[in-house]
């Protein structure tokens, strides 16, 4: 197990260092710099700034300077557009409001996806499975950026019951939108997985001795049924956690939330290079750290895998 | 969301055992396609909205980018959808014809979808098949880079791209397509490994046939089942990240538009109770979604009796 965790981490490694040479090559082949406004600099003054943020050294000493920054003091340097504010302060200043509502999303759509999946397994051919179903299918074509507006033209502006954006400080009713738009379609895709995958464990082998031997039912499903099930759903949770960080963009969007999302946007329209490659990297280290943790718990879950 | 990768195993080793019995697959598959009520529906649904698309621009009274200033300012209460008026779909809140908007918005979303899925279908299939045929050393170091790429969050990639490049509607088309080849190439590459045994591959390599052109001619036709299948459930994928772009400003600009943009631009308005400004590119959006997803589903389980 451990040289397990070793080896995958030589490969997260190099992958990082490869996402940022790439988002800095990337900056650095953009026509037009960071400076480039419709005021003229003085090409003195450009010279000045461009000593300030490093860009006249040549471009294998900035990566070097880029790389042993983030990596070594967990630094991404100054913004380019707002000159008091550093790339981690608006990380600071984001990253917590995302990081709130993204896990109370993401655990709401595991535990009501898996719940509504094992109900519709268990009750098969009911009107439960196929209300579960009807619901997974339906919930294909909402994604968050349909589910969201859909939420706010009900719950505010015809019911009136829910504030449509902001956050002041994650208070439950400025909670419940963001969480249902970003979680909906995770939910159903992994309702639909967990049904299917429940509906074959039911027909092993293992499942068929545990009922011959006259165990209650409750006990199959949760000690027999639940493990060997849960595979194909937590091999989902990789991509559905990328998703999610990409949905919280238009969360962040559309209900003011002050999360990561809106700073990346907003650098993506001002060009400010610094910020968005702060961003990324963060972004791509948490996913690369997060499939590393299922990897482990999928070895964990399943005995017949063994590195 | 996701195209599940075992069920698209199944379907590789399906078609390969279907090769052996000599009957036609094909006239199989075709049979159970249309035998399948929620594909053959997808399949009109889609013909509908392609018919939509490239027709519905003559039957429109005005063009996408005419202000029609008799309703502007009293959108809400003039500008509501009518025959009379011209404006089937209602107008936006600049008093522009929503029925034109939303055809355009379709005809560029729809090209987004496959513009981007031939890229990636088109990448991914030479790329896997390389790396499957040629195999070892160099499969393992091409298959370790789709491996390091994949964990690249590419939605900001993307946008990354876009801010550098512009954001023109090619470069959307290519950054869209480049980026989702990886799971194309997974798939095809284990497809590759199967029929790399076969004997028509070895009488060709014994014919002295170049490997580019096995790959190219022996190889790659007989993945077709399998890319058909994933190119179909890769188009509203497509559509879906172009919208996710779009909605959130950064694809395609105006005066062009597309379900994405059109979606955010009624969401942004539906305070003002011009509702159909948002529900109608919403609905075409939702229909031809699902029409995607019901062909993908109907054509995969007509190429995979085994799976039903």
């Amino acid at each position: 197990m451990l040289n397990y965790i070793i080896k995958r981490l030589a490969i997260a490694v190099p992958t990082i260092l490869v996402l940022i040479v790439f988002s800095f090559l990337l900056m650095h082949a953009a026509p037009g710099g960071p400076f480039t406004s419709e005021r003229a600099v003085p090409p003195e003054i450009l010279a000045n700034l461009e000593a300030k943020y490093g860009l006249d050294q040549p471009l294998y000493m900035q990566i070097w300077t880029y790389i042993k920054n983030v990596v070594f003091h967990f630094d991404f340097g100054p913004s380019f557009t707002y000159k008091d504010r550093t790339v981690n302060e608006i990380i600071a200043q984001g990253f917590p409001i995302t990081l709130t509502y993204g896990s109370v999303a993401f655990v709401f759509a595991v535990i009501v996806g898996v719940s509504l999946g094992v109900a519709a397994a268990i009750y098969h051919n009911s009107w439960l499975d196929y209300l579960a179903v009807g619901i997974s299918i339906g919930a294909q074509v909402l994604p968050n950026f349909v589910m969201a507006p859909i939420l706010v033209l009900i719950f505010t502006l015809w019911l009136g019951w829910l504030p449509g954006g902001g956050w002041e400080n994650g208070e439950v009713k400025f909670l419940i939108m963001p969480v249902i738009a970003l979680s909906t379609s995770f939910m159903a895709s992994i309702a639909r997985i967990m049904r299917s995958s429940m509906l074959e464990v039911m027909n092993a082998n293992h499942i068929r001795t545990a009922r011959a031997k006259g165990l209650p039912t409750r006990q199959i499903i949760f000690r027999h049924a639940l493990k060997p099930a849960m595979l194909p759903v937590v091999s989902y949770l990789g991509p559905a956690f990328v998703s999610m960080i990409t949905g919280s963009v238009v969360i962040d969007m559309f209900f003011s939330t002050g999360g990561i999302g809106l700073f990346f946007v907003n650098a993506a329209l001002n060009r400010d290079y610094s910020v968005m490659m702060g961003i990324t990297i963060l972004i791509g280290v948490l996913t690369i750290l997060f499939n590393l943790v299922v990897d482990i718990i999928y070895a964990w879950i399943d005995p017949k895998i063994r590195y | 969301m996701l195209i599940e990768q075992d069920k698209m195993e199944n379907l590789a080793d399906a078609l390969v055992a279907a090769e052996v019995k000599g009957r036609s697959p094909w006239v199989d598959a075709r049979k159970r396609f249309f035998n399948n009520k929620a594909a053959v529906a997808g399949l009109i649904v889609l013909i509908c909205v392609g018919l939509f698309a490239f027709l519905g621009g003559y039957f429109a009274k005005f063009s996408n980018d005419e202000i029609d200033f008799m309703v502007i300012g009293q959108v809400a209460q003039l500008g509501g959808p009518s025959i009379s008026s011209g404006h089937y779909f209602g107008t936006d809140d600049l008093g522009r014809d929503m029925f034109a908007r939303v055809v355009q918005g379709t005809q560029i979303s729809l090209m987004v979808g496959v513009v981007g899925a031939a890229i990636a279908v088109i990448a991914g299939t030479l790329y896997g098949a390389t790396a499957g045929y040629v195999g070892g050393r160099i499969d393992n170091i091409m298959m370790r880079i789709v491996d390091i790429l994949m964990a690249i969050p590419y939605m900001f990639v993307l946008i990354l791209l876009l801010v550098i490049f512009g954001r023109s509607i090619s470069m959307l088309f290519v950054g869209i397509g480049l980026l989702s080849w990886l799971e194309m190439s997974r798939i095809v590459r284990g497809q590759t490994l199967t029929l790399k045994n076969k004997e028509f591959i070895e009488a060709a390599q014994a014919t002295g046939v170049s490997s580019f052109k096995i790959i190219t001619r022996h190889i790659v036709p007989n993945l077709l089942g399998v890319v058909a299948v994933y190119a179909t459930l890769l188009v509203p994928l497509m559509i879906l990240t172009e919208s996710f772009i779009s909605f959130l400003g950064l694809g395609v600009q105006e005066p062009l538009t597309s379900w994405g943009a059109l979606i955010s631009e009624g969401a942004g308005t539906m305070q003002y109770g011009t509702l159909w400004q948002l529900a109608f590119p919403l609905f075409f959006f939702v229909i031809t979604l699902f029409g995607f997803y019901f062909v993908g589903d109907g054509l995969r389980d007509a190429l995979d009796p085994k799976d039903r």
